[in-house]
């Protein structure tokens, strides 16, 4: 068994498929450097980061398998759970070599593929649903999440098409890294958070009368004959309450 | 300002949540002209604490209203608060909530005041002031008031993404009861005229692609359930005629939630009808995904729907003699009949059995639910129910190995002579 040491990449995971073949290896599993630990019984082997060999690999799988099966891929990547590396170029391997289709839902590593992504995409469309902004007094609309997945990759696309004439920042803060746009382009950005006590001035005058306002809204739509609280948490799980405005007591 | 503001968004919100549609999807209005916002399919931003989702900020611009139908809040004889918003507000709402991420668009209905142009004038100036001023391409849906001139729906249709008319109760005759003063046909007539423009608008914009939009989300109804005597029967059929005649989008259906001492109308303290409004809803799916006919599921021989199961179980019962069906054979149309398998695990299935021959720990695994499922269907396996169980013994062990949320007391054993 040889263990595929990566930089923790989506380039560097297609980078590993690579190398497998490139080299001929037998079976493998994969680790991003943060989880590596030594195994006496198996070998270990670094896997370089190459754009080209990355592409080639990336070339490879769109002729073999359809848009959807890629982003199905690339969706349990992002989703950060044990095994999902290896996971991914077994399936890669099996879809090269075996002809595997992407279809196969009988094959366990199809199925697999498919749930986790299916769980990614629900986290990316809750947090379409779920991000607060808040208006900054320098006209910055500002949210923070923290998903259980990492999506802002996937969300970022639907949050530019939307909000065009605002500039906006999501930041995630459980990953500590966020996107900002600024009325042209979405680019990354990392902030560094000082120690103590908010500031009350950092958001605009009108945003507490709105955010009063949709907690009236959210108040008054519900009908309290009808009142279902499981039906409720099955939808808004409470993990999601503490960036939720109408959520927060007034 | 804002407080008075305020006072009014409790009232109004109050007032609209009683139409349950939120829906903001079908639409396909794009940020083309770097305004604000686009539709897409639709997105709950939120659920309230009964459980229904929150897509759309539902007001009525006002509850005055001219009209006194038993059934509803805002009637003429309802002693409430009055009050109305100018357009300006309902238009600042809208761009305040839209770029806060809490909804996808305005829910827009009213009450009626002096008559039905006059108010339908004033929600289609709200839905234009939105569009041409702010460049706002989020979701709008306005209630067509049912009277209202042709012109005036027109100009709405070129607004908003959906329109809508209330068909409210599910017989004409139970309308007559509770609202003596409205005409069934009034309602009819807007979905009518509606239908014909939609249709022209499509054709148009076949020729012409930069012709405008017109209602692309289409049109949808609500009906109130058992405010009056109706079958369920009459329920479903009057929702396949829309669905048929006018093409409809949807069709909601609303359990009456008791609101007045009135003796037309069940009393005060009477449950919701949330069981009964679930299983109509599970039918006007099967009629809409599944291929269902609403007399295979309804007719005078069933006139209601079973609360205990769903209606889909409810049909395979009634038909044994269909099954069982091997999942590696038929068509996806007959495993779409199969209780427990849904739309997706139905095409999971189809694809994935040109690869390999299912068994039941495939279909566990695919979604299905086996202890439904299991009667009706062999696969891969020389496991299958080999019993010649009649429909009644059938409905007793599924419903004695599934913890339904509706059902209040376990059936305690099977019965012994059925």
């Amino acid at each position: 068994m040889t263990v595929l040491v990566f930089d923790g990449s989506w380039h560097g995971l297609l980078c590993c498929i690579f190398d497998v073949y490139e080299y001929k290896l037998g079976a493998v599993s994969v680790s991003a450097h943060a989880h590596n630990q030594a195994d006496a019984f198996s070998s270990e082997r670094t896997v370089y980061t190459d754009p080209e060999h990355a592409a080639r690999v990336s070339k490879g799988l769109a002729g073999k398998l359809s848009a959807k099966a890629i982003g199905d891929l690339y969706g349990c990547f992002l989703s950060e759970l044990p095994e999902t590396h290896s996971l991914i170029v077994r399936y890669a391997r099996a879809v090269f070599s075996a002809g595997l289709s992407e279809n196969a839902y009988g094959n366990a590593d199809v199925l697999k593929v498919t749930q986790i992504a299916k769980m990614v995409s629900r986290e990316r469309h809750r947090m379409k649903a779920f991000i607060r902004f808040q208006l900054a007094s320098d006209n910055i609309y500002f949210a923070e999440i923290e998903p259980d997945f990492n999506v802002i990759p996937l969300i970022a696309g639907h949050f530019k098409r939307r909000y065009t004439d605002q500039k906006w920042i999501i930041y995630d803060k459980k990953r500590k890294y966020g996107i900002y746009y600024d009325l042209q382009k979405v680019e990354e950005v990392q902030f560094t958070f000082s120690e103590g006590k908010a500031n009350p001035n950092a958001f605009a005058e009108s945003e507490a009368l709105y955010q009063n306002m949709w907690k009236d809204y959210f108040k008054h739509v519900s009908i309290d004959s009808r009142k279902n609280t499981a039906l409720h948490l099955r939808h808004v799980p409470k993990r999601y309450w503490k960036h939720l405005i109408e959520k927060q007591v007034y | 300002m804002s407080e008075r503001v305020r006072e009014k968004l409790r009232i109004l919100a109050d007032a609209a949540k009683y139409d349950v549609s939120c829906a903001s999807s079908g639409s396909t209005r794009k940020n083309t002209n770097k305004g604000l916002g686009d539709t897409g399919s639709g997105i709950c931003h939120t659920y309230t604490s009964d459980g229904r989702c929150v897509s759309l900020l539902k007001i009525l611009l006002t509850n005055f209203c001219i009209y006194d139908c038993a059934y509803c809040v805002t009637r003429k004889s309802n002693d409430i608060e009055r009050t109305a918003f100018t357009v300006k507000e309902v238009v600042d709402l809208t761009i305040n909530f839209y770029r806060r991420n809490y909804i996808e668009g305005l829910f827009l209905s009213s009450g009626i005041f002096k008559n039905a142009d006059y108010t339908m004038e004033r929600l289609v100036r709200v839905a234009k002031e939105l569009r041409q001023q702010h460049k706002f391409n989020g979701y709008i849906h306005l209630k067509t008031i049912p009277g209202a001139s042709d012109e005036l729906m027109k100009e709405a249709g070129l607004y908003a993404d959906r329109l809508s008319v209330n068909i409210e109760i599910p017989t004409e005759s139970g309308l007559k009861l509770l609202a003596p003063d409205k005409d069934r046909q009034d309602m009819i007539r807007p979905m009518n005229y509606l239908k014909n423009e939609i249709i022209q608008n499509k054709e148009e914009r076949k020729l012409f692609r930069k012709s405008p939009l017109f209602v692309p989300a289409g049109q949808s109804s609500q009906m109130i359930i058992g405010a009056t005597k109706e079958t369920d029967k009459d329920i479903m059929y009057t929702a396949d005629s829309m669905y048929r005649n006018f093409s409809l989008k949807r069709v909601y259906y609303s359990g009456y939630v008791p609101i007045s001492n009135d003796s037309r109308l069940p009393m005060l303290n009477t449950a919701v009808p949330m069981v009964r409004e679930n299983r109509l809803y599970q039918a006007d799916w099967l009629m809409r995904f599944y291929g269902f006919n609403v007399r295979e599921l309804l007719n005078p021989a069933t006139p209601h729907l079973d609360l205990d199961i769903d209606p889909k179980l409810g049909w395979a019962l009634r038909n044994l003699d269909k099954f069982p069906i091997d999942i590696n054979k038929a068509d996806l149309q007959l495993i779409l009949r199969v209780p427990g398998i849904g739309v997706q695990s139905a095409q999971k299935i189809v694809s994935a059995r040109t690869y390999q021959r299912l068994n039941w720990d495939h279909l566990r695994k695919l979604g299905v639910a086996l202890n439904r499922a299991r009667y009706f269907i062999t696969c891969s396996s020389r496991e299958f129910e080999r019993r010649n169980l009649s429909a009644t013994q059938i409905k007793q062990y599924i419903l004695s190995t599934s913890a339904s949320k509706y059902l209040k007391s376990q059936p305690a054993q099977l019965e012994l002579f059925t």
